[in-house]
């Protein structure tokens, strides 16, 4: 799948998909990586060394800190896939310096699959 | 988007990690709002300040940058801040959010950015021109300097505006051309109009109304720059509103096009309707003024009302260190004190802690502050001009 580099960076790795968007600030605990959004569909797990796919960000602004602190932590996510970037996700990737891709049809991609990204080709395919 | 030799030497990394990272900030986010090339910024102002606003990771994220020995380039100032810098223990600030908050204005100050923290940084010393090119942050200090200045920004976010003033530059699209800042919508004002609260009325039911859409208004006749900033900060808090014009007062009206719009007239009652919504009561528990921060001129306002008089409840009145340090050389300070009030430097009641701080009902001015209250701070409003509000609590 081709789309549209945000943030450089090569990653390979499982994936962990959200069909809803996600809030980082408040949704994802920056000293563990665990989605902590009352009854967001990824409650409770993990996001630590995965490929987080989801459609786009939402909720503070703050949440480009949180993208940050969860890398600067290593609980945080080895690339990002977005069916659209918006500036909270695509500030946060950037700054934090974690392969960022957007303009993907994330409908095709499972929880579970291994998918090989290049951001700096925007591609992203499923092993 | 095109980069001229230097900005692709500082996206190749020759100036160093922290600025290619900034950089590249900047470079995506030009591409994602299709801008053709960079410009130079003539002034910053960065938000993201108060400790309330980006907790633990804005902390973390700015003492690593200034650790990194980040440094701006362009004269920056900032947002204002959890709490008054100086007098926070006396105010009643709490401890731990205080050493926080000071944390963080140490890794801006080794940064190199002035750390006067203040929404209004036109009335603070850092005043762009006509036309120049800067990239602030809060939403009312946009509006101001794009509207009553003709200066041209973008609303940039915290890490946009602090990635401007570490390179010096900002991607270049939105309302820095021309084109971008002709008017969308006509507005006709058909009620006279007096007080700051008035304005704030009128600004919080255009925003709602119009969104972010850039508003032609006519049939106001005069107001002042504080008329101005409280109509500005209400439409930029209950709408998206960056840029308006004003026929006969603002300097970009006579020169956009504004025949053909769509147009809406706000009458008398739309004001005293207004009111009404954001009115939840009377008798609060504190009275905060000075949002936007306080002109010089305001806090003589205030000062004249409660001079030789007892107030029953707290009397705040926000503003930017310069102005409180004008206040005291003129004696408005020791007036508002004698009379139980107080004047709060560097922060405002939106971004401090107040409702930890034992207050559920607060009196404002402000059509931005009524906006934002109920959700950030969990307080009842009262919104009320100056003159009701401060009867209501004299003795």
């Amino acid at each position: 799948m081709k789309g549209r580099m945000i943030s450089p960076g090569k990653a390979e790795g499982e994936a962990i998909v959200s069909t809803e968007p996600i809030g980082f600030y408040g949704g994802i605990d920056i000293n563990t990586g665990i989605v902590i959004e009352k009854g967001h569909m990824l409650e409770g797990q993990s996001v630590k060394d995965k490929i987080l796919v989801f459609p786009n960000g939402k909720g503070s602004t703050v949440g480009s800190y949180v993208i940050y602190g969860i890398a600067k932590n290593n609980v945080g996510p080895k690339a990002i896939i977005n069916k659209e970037t918006e500036t909270i996700v695509a500030t946060g990737a950037i700054l934090a310096g974690v392969p960022c891709v957007d303009g993907i049809d994330i409908d095709q991609i499972k929880s579970g699959d291994i998918l090989e990204v290049n951001a700096d080709e925007g591609e992203v395919n499923i092993k | 988007m095109y980069l001229n030799r230097d900005e692709e030497a500082i996206l190749n990394g020759e100036n160093g990690e922290v600025m290619q990272r900034l950089f590249r900030l900047l470079v995506r986010l030009g591409e994602i709002y299709n801008a053709e090339n960079m410009i130079p910024v003539g002034s910053v102002q960065v938000a993201g300040v108060s400790y309330k606003s980006v907790d633990d990771p804005g902390l973390a994220f700015l003492e690593d940058l200034s650790k990194q020995n980040a440094k701006v380039k362009v004269l920056t100032f900032l947002n204002p801040a959890g709490m008054d810098l100086e007098a926070w223990e006396e105010i009643g600030f709490p401890k731990d959010f205080a050493e926080n908050q000071l944390r963080i204005m140490d890794a801006f100050k080794k940064m190199g950015i002035v750390i006067t923290s203040t929404c209004t940084p036109y009335l603070a010393g850092n005043l762009p021109r006509f036309r120049e090119h800067i990239a602030w942050s809060e939403s009312s200090a946009v509006s101001f300097s794009n509207s009553v200045i003709g200066a041209r920004t973008n609303r940039e976010g915290g890490p946009s505006a602090l990635a401007a003033a570490i390179c010096g530059r900002t991607p270049n699209y939105g309302l820095h051309l021309w084109e971008n800042r002709q008017p969308t919508i006509a507005i006709h004002v058909d009620a006279e109009l007096k007080y700051a609260a008035d304005y704030g009325a009128l600004g919080y039911h255009v925003g709602k109304q119009i969104k972010n859409k850039i508003p032609y208004f006519t049939g106001i006749k005069d107001a002042n720059t504080d008329l101005l900033k409280a109509l500005g900060a209400a439409m930029a808090a209950s709408g998206a509103v960056a840029l308006y014009h004003i026929e006969g007062l603002t300097p970009e009206a006579d020169l956009v096009e504004s025949k053909d719009l769509e147009k809406i007239t706000v009458s008398k009652n739309d004001i005293s309707d207004t009111y009404n919504t954001l009115n939840k009561g009377s008798d609060p528990d504190i009275v905060i003024l000075g949002c936007p921060h306080a002109s010089l001129r305001e806090i003589a306002t205030l000062s004249e009302k409660v001079s030789g008089k007892k107030l029953k409840k707290p009397v705040w009145i926000c503003t930017s260190r310069m102005m409180k340090e004008a206040s005291n050389r003129m004696g408005f300070t020791q007036i508002i004190e004698n009379a139980g009030g107080k004047i709060v430097a560097d922060t405002c009641m939106v971004v401090s802690p107040i409702e930890q701080m034992g207050f559920k009902k607060t009196g404002v001015n402000s059509g931005k502050a009524a906006n934002y209250m109920p959700g950030f701070c969990k307080q009842e409003v009262v919104y009320k001009n100056i003159d009701d509000l401060i009867e209501e609590v004299l003795e």
